[in-house]
């Protein structure tokens, strides 16, 4: 754990992946942030879906991310589940390729004086079953990916 | 669809809101339905297509003994009730049918006859937002509003005060769950549930239902009540997830919805008296305010605060006390429908003297969904 926000793991949480998500969590276990990028378009996409949103087209590729992001909002959750001990931040953070992606942010105390909205982050893999690393996002340190 | 071809001529909640243990769920959706068809003298055998929502219109229809030849269980959350009523409004200027019955129950603070029914784990939500600690609509529909707050310069006193302002009306509602007056640092000193939300600034969770009949506007004439016509409506969805949002600053299912209701009715609002923002949260009559073009973007937090829409404002807004002092039984859309049509009749408890035009706005699922009802209470 990286300074996780004491978030233990409940395994009715955990995500189930399906054909069509099957790259993104097989590339989070390698420790990659993986987007989709369309071949007709060039647009760059998440959730994983096997054709583009925004032109229909099935021609799409995956694509490493740079796992560089910025803060881009988020609550503090007070009304705590069984299974987590102290209040946490969900957060939604800005891709540096365009999408964004929900998150939660890992090295810094889950304070609004310490989550400054578009804050430099950087991807780093949670580890939370034999299949499932979930990506979460730390204070950028510069060398990501 | 042509404006006014409709009218609604029942409108009803149940007898009791807030707490009331003694009735499932199916159950508040019958007694809101026998409220509403006795408020306009008919009884079940005289409707011919039924709309609900968190049951099915099977259920809804077995239960109450109709043979409906128009159905719709469009559920899209809370503001279904708003696309029901677009719907039947369209299926009966169609001839479809000819007397709709709309109903919600909802047994959101007992659970008594309804289940929970939680993320599907191999859903895009389910996958790619569960996982992060996301319990409720607490901590996922009030995600964007920091964003808004760093964009807009929107503070955290004028997000409190649309709690304060709202209390102001409930004061003036017996049926209202809090009546007391409350202050902007009552609202930051309650307890946080989500930061930068405190508990005031979060809907009750209660018990209640509502249920409304509509029919032809020719028709609405021979009923015992102010028939209240369906001027212009509007509907849209977006996502299923808040983090894909495409505005965390603006809805775009609220600006289609509200742009389409606008449009069809052909007003402006200018000519609009009364307004229902569904309130499940204190950012979202911000949200509902610029996205239906009734102040700029970043102009709602002090347009609020100025007092426009508060007790003796220009625009009187959530005068129901709404989701935040009212009751918010899970899907709150069937109530502001229903503080809509009272204001048209004449007969709300915090009247607005002389109101001819009513929006009513409904939101669904988080920023996922939005309907929108233009009612009047005369012909266009």
């Amino acid at each position: 754990m990286i300074g996780s926000p004491a978030m233990s793991i409940n395994p009715k949480t955990l995500p189930r992946p399906t054909p069509e998500t099957r790259h993104f969590w097989e590339g989070a276990k390698l420790g990659e942030l993986r987007l989709q990028q369309c071949d007709a378009c060039t647009h760059v996409y998440f959730p994983p879906r096997p054709f583009c949103p925004e032109c229909a087209s099935r021609q799409v590729s995956v694509v490493r991310a740079s796992g560089r992001a910025t803060l881009y909002s988020y609550v503090i959750n007070h009304r705590l589940p069984k299974w987590i001990d102290a209040p946490y931040a969900i957060a939604v953070v800005q891709l540096e390729e365009g999408p964004r992606m929900m998150t939660n942010i890992l090295g810094v105390p889950q304070t609004p004086e310490a989550l400054v909205l578009d804050m430099p982050l950087e991807v780093v893999f949670e580890s939370v079953s034999a299949d499932i690393a979930l990506p979460k996002f730390r204070p950028a340190r510069g060398d990501a990916r | 669809m042509k404006p006014g071809a409709v009218a609604i001529v029942g409108a009803a909640e149940t007898t009791r809101l807030g707490l009331v243990p003694d009735m499932s769920q199916i159950q508040l959706h019958a007694d809101a339905a026998l409220n509403a068809l006795a408020d306009c003298g008919l009884t079940p055998k005289d409707i011919d297509g039924v709309a609900c929502a968190a049951e099915w219109p099977t259920e809804l229809a077995h239960y109450l003994g109709i043979t409906p030849t128009w159905v719709d269980g469009t559920m899209v959350g809370g503001c279904s009730f708003m696309l029901h009523v677009r719907h039947a409004a369209a299926a009966i200027a169609e001839g479809l049918c000819t007397t709709v019955l709309i109903t919600h129950g909802e047994s959101g603070r007992s659970w008594v006859g309804s289940q929970a029914v939680g993320i599907n784990q191999a859903s895009l939500a389910g996958q790619f937002e569960l996982p992060y600690g996301v319990l409720g609509a607490p901590t996922m529909f009030t995600i964007p509003v920091l964003r808004y707050m760093k964009d807009h310069g929107l503070t955290h006193e004028q997000l409190a005060n649309v709690a304060v302002v709202q209390r102001e009306w409930a004061g003036m509602n017996p049926r209202a769950t809090h009546r007391d007056p409350i202050t902007v640092q009552d609202v930051l000193d309650s307890k946080l549930i989500a930061y930068p939300f405190h508990v005031l600034e979060c809907c009750l969770v209660t018990d209640g239902g509502g249920a409304l009949v509509l029919t032809s506007a020719e028709r609405a004439k021979d009923f015992p009540t102010r028939p209240v016509y369906i001027l212009g409506t509007g509907e849209s969805v977006e996502t299923p997830m808040i983090s894909q949002m495409q505005d965390f600053t603006s809805s775009r299912a609220f600006r289609v919805s509200g742009a389409k209701a606008f449009a069809e009715a052909g007003i402006t609002h200018a000519d609009v008296d009364h307004l229902m923002i569904y309130d499940a949260f204190a950012h979202l009559p911000i949200y509902g305010l610029e996205d239906l073009g009734f102040v700029g973007k970043g102009e709602a937090g002090a347009f609020i605060w100025e007092r426009h829409t508060a007790p003796g404002g220009k625009l009187p807004m959530n005068t129901n006390g709404g989701g935040l002092s009212y009751m918010h039984s899970g899907m709150y859309g069937m109530y502001a429908l229903q503080e809509s049509v009272r204001q048209m009749r004449g007969i709300a408890p915090a009247q607005v003297a002389g109101a001819k035009t009513s929006v009513c706005h409904g939101v669904g699922g988080m920023f996922g969904a939005s309907g929108t009802i233009i009612m009047g209470n005369a012909l266009p």
